[in-house]
């Protein structure tokens, strides 16, 4: 039945996006952590999205032998653009020339980011409410 | 007399399944929205279930079982039919190099799911049709 994959391939995307979703709340919560355990600045944090091929394939095949996939997240990774620089001498974080280094979240871009993956994370809510409600009326078929 | 039903059936089994196969397809791009180099995928309903049917087309016929004893039965052997995926024509270009537009992925999806239920339908009313003659 290829329905039911539809709640697998639906899930894994829920998931994925879950994480990215995760992800950006770390980033806003740390948006100004001058100091993590390791005693530096927190450096904002992205995941890298890959498709996931789903179960075994029924006799479905594109070009390069392409199918239908989930999503998985491949991995996060550490933004390594420069870090935001704040002069304030008093603070007892600032080095020798004053200056503070913060952390280089870009709370616009991380909102985005967040109103993205929750926008894709309705859409797949959406497409496994319309798979489960043809599911169910496949099972009274005949009846 | 089982034969006759199953011809009868066929032709909506054979588009019931393909429609789900075609709404797992549509759910694969809707769920890749946001994966990079992802391809946008989707596949011809018409000559999949022109092919899935056995009716003629470019693939031929289907083959027939062979029968090595007096004991076997005719049958006729199934198509097994593979659904050739085609990547979608990209109308706005991306920079992760991702062709999936969602809107159109779900209007599609919704399209697919209405045509999945008329199917279901048809179904039914073949169903209804045929318990009604036999209970009379």
């Amino acid at each position: 039945m290829s329905l039911d994959k539809v709640f697998e391939i639906s899930g894994s995307a829920i998931s994925a996006q879950s994480q990215r979703l995760n992800v950006v709340a770390s980033n806003l919560a740390n948006a100004e952590s001058v100091a993590g355990p390791d005693g530096k600045a927190y450096r904002a944090r992205q995941v890298i999205f890959q498709t996931l091929p789903v179960g075994e394939q029924n006799g479905m095949q594109g070009a390069q032998g392409a199918t239908t996939a989930g999503v998985q997240v491949a991995g996060i990774v550490e933004d390594q653009s420069p870090m935001r620089k704040v002069y304030n001498p008093e603070h007892p974080m600032a080095a020798e020339d004053g200056y503070v280094e913060m952390p280089n979240v870009n709370v616009v871009e991380e909102m985005v980011n967040m109103i993205s993956a929750s926008r894709s994370y309705q859409t797949n809510v959406e497409v496994m409410n319309t798979a489960k409600s043809l599911l169910l009326k496949t099972l009274s078929l005949g009846s | 007399m089982i034969g006759q039903l199953d011809n009868l059936l066929q032709l909506q089994s054979e588009a019931l399944k393909l429609r789900a196969q075609r709404q797992e397809v549509i759910a694969s791009n809707l769920a890749n929205g946001d994966t990079p180099n992802y391809k946008a995928m989707d596949f011809k309903f018409s000559d999949a279930l022109r092919q899935a049917v056995g009716m003629p087309s470019a693939q031929g016929s289907a083959p027939a079982l062979v029968q090595t004893s007096a004991g076997h039965m005719n049958a006729q052997g199934s198509t097994l039919s593979t659904v050739q995926l085609l990547y979608r024509t990209p109308t706005q270009a991306r920079v992760d190099g991702n062709t999936v537009d969602t809107n159109v992925e779900q209007a599609n999806f919704a399209d697919n799911a209405v045509r999945y239920e008329a199917s279901l339908r048809f179904l039914n009313g073949q169903i209804k049709t045929m318990l009604s003659a036999i209970q009379g």
